[in-house]
């Protein structure tokens, strides 16, 4: 167990095939995550990322291949099955999806509800307290409902109702997508904060170059309808394709990554002084 | 491997001593919260080395114990330690619930917010009338604004889609006015009045009621939702950064189609609901569609039908215009759009009904019997 646990599949998708009538979205698509890591997955618009996550997660049947999680096949499995999956992931949709007829504190609370109904009134009430606070929002937030949230906000109670069950496993549709810059970098620094205390396994879809360089541990890259590499940002540059070379060289991508290299050098330099006093 | 999560309770040098084991995570907690609300004392020592895995919410409840019982946490190992301290960090006063008011003021703050919702409402209401005038003032003076195609278009959504239904349930009254009118004229021996019964009821009020109940159920409610959708998404925000007039392409279309059709469609259902009258009176009464007709024709006077086709337009207008209204008042989400899709039907059918009432009154005065 010990052994094996560092390179641990959570994820595992082989051949896959989608297609919405004529057009074919997927066609052998081969996918794995490694427990622990944050996989960031980029490709143009329309190469349908959205529609991968959707067939791992069950909302998408796919015409071929096969998914599987936590080591259980994904498709063709009874509800009572799924069921159990279901218990250990966590998903934030691109819109956030709150449950728009309930607050803040009543969403983080409808999975906890749905899976144990035998926890008491006043230890749901804490648990979402705690989640609430834990994923940033202001103590106020809690009876409030979505409609009276800003789009930060509202993709912060997002995470903090995938984050309900402590699960394995956290999905996240662009997460920083519409949010400020300084918004944004708080949003990474908290996926990253989580991951590190939860000791999470996110599977991150994003076109935010600055969430690809500070996360991500690996990043996948999708194009001409399958997966065409999955490796870190220094891997990925190494390789000779159009799309990736124009994606990270561009402007955008030239910018993450000094802005990223600034960063890094900034916190080495803080981590000496800090080093330096203890010492 | 994975255990389910329980405690035990002993003293050990004069100290209680909580000993937790197995996995305290979610799905292997089963009754220890519950059990643990339940255990007597405070101070303990609560030990953690048997403890398995855990989560944030395992952590949580060992929080909370140590908390609120004055206990001291032994036994963590690493990943433990950290999980505690973040629930820790979390620990903050948060409000879960909205401040339940008193009941008296809730019941006095729900009743003053009606009568100034109720009144809002009205002057809105009244506003978004003077606004539609407005624009159509505007289009008179520039009638090349006017759209035409969209004014088609609802035409066929208000009136001929609704042809199929509002013909059945014509068809289907006129025969229950007929079969019940008949049963209490046969005490009278004068089933023959049956005819004038369903024809002045029918084209006077009948027709033009029901058809503006089902065009409010069908046709306002959907104005109210097609409007509300298209506020959410910003699309009616889109069209005026344009310099298109939201009045002009959303609304002045829909209520011209409602108030053109509506007559049309009341007409249609008066008929067809004496068409019904008259098969129950050939089936049962034996009187013949002949007889029938020329009897209507004696008996149902050319001012009822002024009536109804006065009445008509002015129904399609209150109709329209609470959809489209309540459309308009859209702000946050999607439940909006459907209490406000609701209240533009419940308003339709009310004020339907109030402005019949005072037009039978009306009529009744000026001498159209």
């Amino acid at each position: 167990m010990a052994v094996s646990e560092q390179d641990e599949i959570v994820i595992e998708v082989r051949g896959l095939r989608n297609s919405f009538g004529e057009s074919v979205v997927h066609e052998g698509l081969d996918l794995d995550v490694k427990r622990g890591e944050i996989l960031g997955v980029v490709g143009g618009s329309g190469t349908g990322k959205s529609v991968m996550m959707r067939s791992i997660i069950g909302l998408q049947r796919p015409d071929e291949g096969e998914v599987t999680v936590f080591g259980e096949p994904m498709l063709d499995r009874d509800e009572a099955e799924l069921q159990n999956i279901r218990k250990r992931w966590g998903i934030l949709f691109q819109g956030a999806a709150l449950f728009s007829t309930l607050t803040v504190a009543e969403n983080v609370q409808v999975p906890l509800r749905e899976f144990y109904p035998r926890l008491s009134e006043r230890l749901l009430d804490e648990i979402a307290a705690y989640k609430i606070v834990m994923v940033g929002l202001s103590p106020d937030a809690g009876p409030k409902f979505p409609a009276e949230l800003s789009g930060g906000m509202r993709k912060r109670a997002g995470i903090a109702r995938a984050l309900a069950l402590d699960p394995d496993l956290l999905f996240l549709d662009e997460p920083t997508a519409g949010l400020d810059p300084i918004g944004a970098a708080a949003f990474d620094q908290l996926i990253a904060d989580l991951r590190e205390q939860l000791g999470l396994t996110v599977f991150l879809i994003t076109h935010d170059l600055d969430t690809l360089y500070t996360i991500c541990d690996r990043v996948a890259v999708i194009a001409d309808r399958k997966v065409i590499a999955v490796g870190t940002i220094p891997e990925l540059l190494a390789l000779d394709h159009e799309w990736i070379q124009e994606y990270f060289r561009g402007p955008r991508g030239r910018a993450a990554e000094e802005a990223n290299e600034a960063n890094e050098e900034a916190e080495a330099r803080t981590a000496e002084a800090n080093g330096g006093i203890e010492r | 491997m994975s255990s389910v999560a329980r405690f035990t309770d002993s003293t050990e040098e004069g100290r209680r001593v909580l000993r937790f084991e197995g996995d305290l995570t979610l799905p292997r907690l089963g009754v220890l919260p519950n059990r643990l609300d339940r255990l007597k004392g405070s101070d303990f020592l609560i030990d953690l080395s048997g403890v398995g895995r855990m989560d944030t919410i395992g952590a949580w409840i060992v929080h909370r114990t140590a908390r609120d019982r004055g206990g001291e946490i032994v036994g963590a190992d690493e990943g433990a330690a950290t999980l505690l301290r973040q629930v820790e960090k979390a620990d903050q006063p948060v409000k879960v619930r909205p401040d339940p008011p008193a009941p008296f003021e809730r019941v006095l703050t729900q009743l003053g917010e009606a009568t100034i919702e109720a009144g809002r409402t009205f002057v809105g209401l009244l506003g978004f009338f003077g606004a539609m005038l407005l624009s159509i003032g505007h289009i008179i003076r520039q009638p090349r604004r006017f759209r035409l195609n969209a004014v088609v278009q609802r035409f066929e959504v208000v009136g001929v889609h609704a042809f199929g239904i509002i013909g059945l349930m014509s068809f289907l009254v006129g025969i229950v006015i007929a079969q019940q009118g008949a049963v209490q004229l046969r005490q009278f021996g004068a089933e023959v009045f049956t005819i004038n019964l369903i024809g002045r009821s029918s084209i006077k009020e009948l027709g033009v009621l029901m058809t503006a109940i089902m065009v409010a159920g069908r046709s306002g409610s959907s104005f109210a939702a097609q409007l509300g959708s298209m506020k959410l998404a910003e699309e009616v925000d889109a069209m005026r950064t344009i310099g298109v007039s939201p009045m002009e392409a959303l609304v002045l279309p829909r209520v011209f189609a409602t108030v053109l059709m509506m007559p049309l469609l009341g007409f249609y259902a008066a008929l067809v609901a004496i068409v019904g009258g008259a098969v129950f009176c050939w089936v049962s009464l034996e009187i013949p569609p002949v007889t029938f007709v020329q009897r209507i024709r004696e008996v149902v006077p050319l001012t009822d039908l002024w009536q109804l086709l006065i009445k008509a337009p002015v129904f399609g207008l209150i109709i329209s215009l609470a959809g489209c209204f309540q459309g308009m008042q859209v702000k946050s989400d999607a439940e909006e759009v459907g209490l406000r899709t609701t209240t533009a039907v419940v308003q339709a059918i009310f004020l339907v009904i109030v402005l019949d009432a005072f037009f039978a009154v009306f009529f009744t005065e000026i001498g159209w019997l």
